[in-house]
C-alpha cells in the first residue's frame, strides 16, 4: 500500500468506529478543501449507504457566497441531512469583523455558535478536518480528542491513544472531536483531490476578483454592501486565488495565476510561507490556536 | 520535473513511521527539529516566529533554538520540555515520515507509549556525556514490548564530548549489552550533534572516524512494519451496513491476509461459517481484499454477526477464551487492583474485565521480575485477565493487531493502560498458579549465574518430530560440558517418565505438558543453568506462555527445522508409520497441527545442516548475545 492508500484507510476506519459507538455524531463542514476530503472518505466508507449522519455548517454569515452555493449542492449530492446554525445573538448585537476584530467576531460567531450548535443536537461526537501539520498545538492533539461540559480541550491531560483503538467513553455533556486527517499533510490532500478527482469550491482557482490591499493583506470584496471602504479605497480587479477558506474579510488572497488543479498544487508545492499565515487569527500570539482550542475552538 | 510526474512520484511513497525517545535533555527536539529544518520542511513565517519565541523562552542565545518548532504547547515552551507526543510530516523523494516526537520525562511515559504503538522503528537519544540513563533503558524496553525491532541509537551532543570516538564507543558498547535482552532485530549506534547537523543529512567532518550512515539515510532504508499480507486472514467486524432491506454488509478493515471472494469464512467466536459473496467499495466491487485495507464484505448466507465478531478462514482459526495472559502498560494514577473491573477493547470488540492476579511485575532497569500486588503509573507487568464473554484474538507477538488492546475504567472513562496478549487462558491451567507466596531468594539470579560465568538462558528446541531436536541438543550439551559450562537437558525421555507421567497427547495434556516444562526450566535458569529443552512443542501459545515466564533476553527459541517428509523417512522412533496406520493418534504433522515459530531466534535446517554444523551455530548465537562469556 502506498501512504495514501494507507492513510485513506486510516481515515474510513476512524469513521466507522465513530459511528458504531456513538449516540449521535456529526460532521463539521467548512467548505474547504480538508472538509471536501473529509466528506468524500465518509462516502466512501459507509457506501453503499450514504453517511450516517449529518452535516454542520457553522455560518458566520461572512463566508463568501462561492462557498454557500457549494455547500448546499454538495450536501445534496452526498444524500446528508445539512445543518446550519447561525449564533442569533451575536447577529442581533451585530457582531462582524470590520465592527469588532477578527477575535471577537471568530469567538462569538464561530466558538459560541460551535458550542450552542453542540448543544442544542445534543451530538456526543463531531468531526473536524484539522491536521496535525497545520500548526504547533494541533500536531499535539489525539485522534479522538476529549472535550468537557463546556466544550474545553485540557492539552495536559489526553487520554493515551494507543494503536488503532480509540476511546469514546463519555458522560452525558462530554463530547470527543474526532480528527479523521490528522496524519495528512497539505501535499496529500491535494494528491488525493487530484486523484480521487473532488469537487472544489472555485474559490481555490485563480480568477480577476475585485480586490483591496490592507496591512499587507489582499482582501476580496465579496459582499459591497457590508464593506467598510476607507477614503479613496476602492476594490481594482487582480489574478488572485484562495489558499484556505474562512470569512472573507478575514482571509487573504494571494496573487496567482494557477487556474487548473494542477497549477495550484504546483504553486503549493513552491509556495515558502504556510497556509495559516493568510488567516488573521493565528498571528495573535505564539499561541493562540492552543488558547482557542482550549476554549472550544475546532 | 513536471507536476504530474511529482505527484505520481509522490503517490508512490511508502511510509515509515518513527518515534524518538530518550531521557529528558538529550535533545529529542532539537534533533527533529533539524530534520524538519534541513530537509526543508518548515516554512519561513514558522521559522520567524520561532525565533521570536526563541528570543522569549529559548535556549540557545539569539541563535533559533530549533526545539521550539516542535514544543507546541504553551506549557511546554514555558517549561522547556515535552509533555505530550507531537507528530510531525516530512518527505523525501523515495519515503514520507510520521515522526512520534515523545516525552521523556517518567511521568510522561504513557504518551511515550502511545507513540510507539503505530512507530516501525525508533531513534534514541543519548546524552553522550551521560551515556545511558533509566529512561533509556525505560524508553528500549517499551519499545520492545511494542514489537519495535529497528533501533537507532542517537548518541547525541558529541561536540561537548570533543567527537571522542572512544567515549562514542563505549555508549555503543554499553547499549548493545543492555539490548541483548530485548526483541530488536537491528541496532544502528551513529554519534550526532542535533544542534549542528552533525550526521543529521550529511556525514560530519568533526567525526571522519564514524563510517556509517548519517541519520536520513539510516531512516530512508529501514524496513517498514508491513501490513501482513501473507498471514492469517483477520477480520474484526467494526460496523454492519444495513443500506437496504437487501444489502447486509459487514464494514472493517483487513487485520491479517487477504481474502477473495468465493472464499469461505467462520464467525468468531460463535463458529458460523459462511462465505464471502462480495467486497464492496466505493470505487466498485473487488475480488480480493488485503491486510490495511478497509472494506465492506458481503456474504452468501443470512447470519448473525455484529460488531466485535471476527471473520476468519475455517482453517486459521484464533484463539478464543474468556482469561488471558497479558503484558500491561499501566498508564493511570490508580493502581490497577485484581480483583477490580474494568473494561477492555480488543479490536473492535469491547468488554468487562478483571484482572485476576498480576504474575509479575518487570523492573524496567534490570530487566528482573517482582512479585507485587498492585500495579502503579508507569509500570510494566504480566497479568492475567478474565473476560465477561469469550473473545477471539491472537498473541501480539502473532499479530498486534487482533492481539492489543486498551483498558478503560468504567467510572472515570479513562483509557489506563495497554495490553498485548502472550497467550490465551484455558480452565485447566486457570487456578493454578493462583494463591502461592513467592519465596525471594538471597541469593540473586545474577549471582548464581556470575559464579559459572554465563547467564541463565532458556534454548527451546521445537521443531516435528524426527527434525533433530534431540541430536542436536545432545551435541550441544555435550560441547557446553566439555567447554565448562552448566546445563541441564530436558527432553521427553526425563519428563514424560516421571513429572509429566500423568499427562497423554490430547491438546490439553500437550498444553500442560509444555506449561510444566517451562516452569521447571524457569526455575532451572534462576538457578543460573543454561537449559535446553528438546519437544516438539507444536503451539505457538504455550511457546509464548514459555518466553513470558522467562526474564527478557532469556529464552532462546530454535526452530530445528526439516519438511514432514524428510522427518517421515528418517522415523528414528517408528512412530510416523505406527500414527499413519492409526496406532497413535494426535501425532504432529499427521493428524495434528504444527505451528512453526513466526520469529524464532535461531532456525537450523537439519536437511542441509550437519549436527556439527548446527552445534558451531549454536555456540557462535550464544557468544554473540553473551550468554557464553
Amino acid at each position: 500500500m502506498s501512504h495514501l492508500d494507507m492513510l485513506e484507510a486510516e481515515a474510513i476506519h476512524i469513521m466507522r468506529e465513530v459511528a458504531a459507538e456513538f449516540t449521535r455524531p456529526v460532521m463539521l463542514y467548512s467548505v474547504g478543501k480538508d472538509s471536501s476530503v473529509m466528506l468524500h472518505l465518509a462516502r466512501k466508507a459507509f457506501y453503499p449507504a450514504p453517511p450516517p449522519f449529518p452535516l454542520l455548517h457553522v455560518d458566520t454569515t461572512w463566508k463568501f457566497q462561492a462557498m454557500y452555493e457549494f455547500r448546499d449542492r454538495v450536501a445534496a449530492e452526498a444524500g446528508m441531512e445539512l445543518l446550519v446554525h447561525i449564533n442569533q445573538e451575536g447577529v442581533e448585537q451585530g457582531v462582524g469583523p470590520f465592527s469588532h476584530g477578527s477575535r471577537v467576531h471568530t469567538d462569538i460567531m464561530k466558538t459560541q455558535g460551535l458550542k450552542q450548535a453542540l448543544n442544542k443536537y445534543g451530538f456526543d461526537a463531531a468531526f473536524g478536518g484539522a491536521r496535525r501539520d497545520e500548526e504547533r498545538s494541533r500536531a499535539k492533539e489525539r485522534v479522538f480528542s476529549f472535550r468537557d461540559r463546556n466544550h474545553a480541550w485540557d492539552p495536559k491531560n489526553q487520554r493515551p491513544e494507543l494503536w488503532n483503538l480509540y476511546n469514546g467513553r463519555v458522560h452525558k455533556g462530554e463530547s470527543i472531536r474526532v480528527f479523521p486527517l490528522s496524519n495528512w499533510t497539505e501535499l496529500d490532500i491535494w494528491q488525493y483531490i487530484y486523484q480521487e478527482d473532488i469537487p472544489m469550491v472555485p474559490l481555490y482557482f485563480a480568477a480577476e476578483r475585485p480586490v483591496i490591499e490592507r496591512d499587507g493583506m489582499l482582501l476580496m470584496v465579496d459582499d459591497n454592501e457590508r464593506m467598510p471602504f476607507a477614503p479613496g479605497e476602492r476594490p481594482q480587479p487582480r489574478m488572485v486565488r484562495f489558499r484556505t477558506l474562512g470569512c472573507w474579510p478575514l482571509t487573504g488572497a494571494v496573487e496567482s495565476t494557477a487556474t487548473t488543479l494542477l497549477e495550484v498544487i504546483e504553486e503549493t508545492i513552491q509556495v515558502k510561507n504556510s497556509e495559516r499565515q493568510g488567516r488573521a487569527i493565528d498571528q495573535d500570539a505564539g499561541a493562540s490556536m492552543e488558547e482557542k482550542k482550549r476554549q472550544g475552538y475546532f | 520535473m513536471s507536476i504530474e510526474t511529482l505527484l505520481k512520484e509522490h503517490a508512490e511513497k511508502d511510509l515509515l513511521r518513527f518515534i524518538t525517545c530518550g531521557s529528558v535533555d538529550d535533545g529529542k527536539s532539537t534533533l527533529i527539529g533539524r530534520l524538519l529544518f534541513d530537509s526543508r520542511q518548515v516554512y519561513e513565517d514558522q521559522l520567524s516566529a520561532v525565533e521570536r519565541d526563541s528570543r522569549k523562552w529559548g535556549t540557545q542565545g539569539d541563535a533559533a533554538d530549533l526545539a521550539l518548532l516542535v514544543d507546541g504547547l504553551q506549557s511546554e515552551r514555558e517549561q522547556g520540555i515535552t509533555i505530550d507526543v507531537a507528530y510531525r510530516y516530512f518527505s523525501t523523494p523515495t519515503r514520507k515520515f510520521i515522526i512520534a516526537d515523545t516525552p521523556g520525562h517518567e511521568q510522561y511515559t504513557r504518551n511515550m507509549a502511545t507513540g510507539a504503538s503505530t512507530a516501525d522503528a525508533a531513534v534514541i537519544l543519548v546524552d553522550a556525556r551521560k551515556g545511558l540513563q533509566t529512561q533509556t533503558r525505560r524508553h528500549s524496553f517499551i519499545v520492545s514490548s511494542l514489537g519495535i525491532e529497528q533501533v537507532i541509537v542517537a548518541v547525541n551532543k558529541m561536540d561537548l564530548v570533543d567527537y571522542d570516538q572512544a567515549r562514542f564507543e563505549e555508549i555503543a558498547r554499553d547499549y548493545q549489552r543492555f539490548a541483548d535482552k530485548l526483541d530488536f532485530k537491528a541496532i544502528h549506534c551513529l554519534p550526532v550533534v542535533a544542534l549542528n547537523g552533525d550526521n543529521v543529512l550529511e556525514p560530519s567532518p568533526n567525526m571522519a572516524w564514524f563510517d556509517g550512515h548519517p541519520l536520513l539515510s539510516l531512516l530512508e532504508s529501514l524496513p517498514s512494519r508491513q501490513a501482513d499480507a501473507d498471514g492469517e486472514f483477520r477480520f474484526p467486524i467494526q460496523y454492519v451496513n444495513r443500506h437496504s432491506s437487501e444489502f447486509r454488509g459487514f464494514a472493517g478493515t483487513v487485520a491479517g491476509g487477504q481474502i477473495k471472494t468465493g472464499e469461505r469464512v467462520m464467525v468468531m467466536p460463535s463458529g458460523r461459517q459462511s462465505a464471502v459473496a462480495s467486497i464492496v467499495t466505493f470505487n466498485g466491487e473487488r475480488a480480493q481484499a488485503r491486510c490495511g485495507e478497509a472494506v465492506t464484505l458481503t456474504l452468501t448466507d443470512e447470519i448473525d454477526i455484529s460488531r466485535g465478531d471476527m471473520l476468519v478462514r475455517p482453517e486459521q482459526r484464533p484463539r478464543v477464551a474468556e482469561a488471558l495472559d497479558a503484558r500491561v502498560v499501566w498508564m493511570a494514577d490508580q493502581p490497577l487492583l485484581p480483583g477490580r473491573q474494568y473494561d477492555v477493547k480488543l479490536g473492535t470488540r469491547t468488554v468487562a474485565a478483571t484482572p485476576e492476579l498480576i504474575h509479575h511485575r518487570i523492573d524496567v532497569n534490570t530487566l528482573e521480575h517482582r512479585h507485587v500486588d498492585e500495579l502503579t503509573l508507569n509500570e510494566i507487568a504480566l497479568v492475567r485477565w478474565r473476560l465477561s464473554a469469550s473473545a477471539a484474538f491472537d498473541s501480539y507477538r502473532h499479530n498486534a493487531a487482533t492481539g492489543a488492546f486498551v483498558i478503560i475504567d468504567r467510572i472515570s472513562n479513562l483509557t489506563v493502560g495497554a495490553g498485548m496478549v502472550v497467550r490465551p487462558v484455558t480452565d485447566s491451567l486457570a487456578d493454578k498458579s493462583q494463591n502461592v507466596v513467592w519465596h525471594e531468594h538471597r541469593i540473586a539470579k545474577t549471582q548464581r549465574a556470575g559464579q559459572k560465568s554465563q547467564r541463565p538462558a532458556v534454548l527451546w528446541f521445537t521443531g516435528l518430530s524426527g527434525a533433530g531436536k534431540s541430536s542436536v541438543a545432545n551435541a550441544l550439551e555435550l560441547a557446553l560440558f566439555q567447554r565448562g559450562y552448566h546445563s541441564y537437558l530436558l527432553d521427553g525421555d526425563n519428563v514424560r517418565h516421571g513429572l509429566n507421567r500423568d499427562l497423554g497427547f490430547t491438546d490439553e495434556d500437550r498444553v500442560e505438558n509444555i506449561r510444566r516444562i517451562g516452569e521447571v526450566a524457569r526455575l532451572m535458569a534462576d538457578a543460573g543453568l543454561v537449559v535446553l529443552s528438546a519437544f516438539i512443542s507444536p503451539f505457538r501459545a504455550d511457546r509464548a506462555m514459555v518466553r513470558e515466564l522467562m526474564e527478557s533476553g532469556e529464552f532462546v527459541e530454535i526452530h530445528v527445522q526439516a519438511s514432514l517428509e524428510t522427518c517421515e523417512s528418517r522415523d528414528p522412533k517408528g512412530l510416523y508409520a505406527r500414527a499413519r496406520a492409526g496406532a497413535i493418534r494426535n501425532f504432529t504433522g499427521i493428524d495434528s497441527p504444527y505451528e512453526a515459530p513466526e520469529k524464532p531466534e535461531v532456525v537450523l535446517d537439519t536437511e542441509s545442516l550437519s549436527i556439527e554444523e548446527c552445534v558451531d551455530e549454536l555456540l557462535d548465537y550464544l557468544k554473540s548475545r553473551r550468554i557464553l562469556v
